[in-house]
């Protein structure tokens, strides 16, 4: 499975972006044999609306299984959903960090959207 | 003629100008209650029953069976009003500007678009003055396409309108003016005032506009807004003193013109110096 982690950075050591629409980058980390790739998403940095969705979009293009990220918005969350992600909302200051933790199993599947839009 | 009355800061007395500017030309005119988040030019005008229209706009609708999952809507989207990552898109109608773009982008013709309200517009007779307002439904942020709708209600055969405009330089006041053939300004001289007219100012001349400033509540603050004029050449159409029986009819619901006669004169003066502007 792949995994898609926010990041501002461009390996394991960057930092986890806590946003998830107006994440600059994802990383992608294929748990089958522990590689990863890095994806632009400046694009919707200076989106005025969607941000969310668009970003949902992508990652869900991506063919990953799970997101990893700070904090993730309502209509963000509906597409993820409706592609079947799982979100899981992390506070880890790295995105090895975060990876640790999801693969000792101490993050929890979000049910729903943990902050309102436009949040930060 | 289209004339619009439009302010950059709120609150300084565009539904002031316009209400009773339309009460003074004497003869037929439409009267646009633009400002569809909060039309209140009604309040000052005893109108007859006021006929309703509901107004929507056009929402995308997928037919699962035909959509292949290709994501040529979306990536046509520039409001992410919808969302395709394979299955069957998302649709987020409030964020949708009703452009079926999506629609028309389909290969496989998977898009038909229903009606979404947004809100209301509503019709109703005072003497010579017909008034039209959007009334835009609570929760909708979309007011462009609801003011698109009052101006297309423009009372046929009349030659004389007035267009109320929400406050600022954003996207509902653009709707507003384009198709004006002239903009009055209304602010008051203040450094908010200042501030705010500048930016409608910019705005005005982006869209190449006539344009003249009417300034409110005169005495009140300073100088600076009729300096400015001054120095920008910008015609000064009006100024309507600071007077406290002004506020109180306000604060009635009435007509300047009705409840302070002696200041009919001013607005006739407003609607010349208008007039003069534009054929020269």
């Amino acid at each position: 499975m792949k995994i898609a982690f926010s990041t501002s950075g461009d390996d394991l050591n960057a930092a986890l972006d806590s946003r998830f629409g107006r994440a600059p980058k994802f990383l992608v980390y294929d748990l089958d044999n522990g590689t990863f790739a890095v994806v632009d998403n400046r694009q919707n940095l200076d989106a005025a609306q969607g941000a969310g969705i668009q970003s949902a979009e992508t990652v869900a293009r991506l063919g990953v299984g799970a997101i990893v990220t700070g904090h993730c918005g309502p209509k963000a969350f509906r597409v993820l959903k409706a592609a079947g992600i799982k979100v899981y909302n992390s506070n880890a200051a790295t995105v090895t960090e975060a990876l640790e933790h999801f693969k000792a199993g101490k993050l929890v599947e979000a049910g729903s959207a943990d902050v309102e839009g436009h949040w930060a | 003629m289209i004339l619009a009355i439009a302010s950059g800061k709120g609150g300084t007395g565009k539904t002031t100008v316009a209400v009773n500017l339309a009460r003074v030309t004497g003869f037929t005119v439409g009267l646009m209650d633009c400002d569809v988040e909060e039309p209140n030019a009604h309040l000052f005008l005893k109108t007859g029953p006021a006929s309703q229209e509901i107004v929507g706009i056009p929402i995308p609708q997928v037919d699962e069976t035909l959509c292949n999952g290709c994501g040529d809507c979306s990536r046509f989207c520039r409001f992410h009003a919808i969302a395709s990552f394979g299955g069957k898109p998302l649709i987020f109608s409030e964020l949708c500007h009703g452009c079926g773009g999506c629609a028309r982008v389909c290969p496989r013709l998977a898009i038909s678009e229903a009606n979404h309200r947004i809100g209301v517009v509503e019709t109703a007779q005072m003497e010579n003055i017909t008034l039209v307002q959007g009334r835009l439904d609570v929760g909708v942020a979309m007011a462009p396409p609801l003011i698109r709708a009052v101006k297309a209600r423009l009372p046929k055969g009349v030659p004389t309108v007035i267009l109320d405009a929400p406050p600022g330089t954003s996207c509902p006041v653009i709707a507003t003016l384009q198709g004006a053939d002239f903009v009055a300004l209304v602010t008051e001289p203040t450094p908010f005032g200042l501030h705010d007219l500048e930016l409608a100012v910019d705005m005005v001349r982006e869209l190449r506009l006539p344009f003249g400033v009417v300034v409110n509540r005169a005495g009140s603050g300073d100088d600076r807004v009729h300096a400015y004029c001054n120095e920008k050449n910008i015609p000064l159409l009006l100024e309507i003193p600071d007077d406290r029986r002004i506020a109180e009819a306000y604060s009635r619901g009435e007509l300047i013109v009705e409840a302070l006669p002696g200041y009919r004169c001013h607005f006739e003066k407003l609607w010349n110096s208008i007039g003069e502007l534009i054929t020269t």
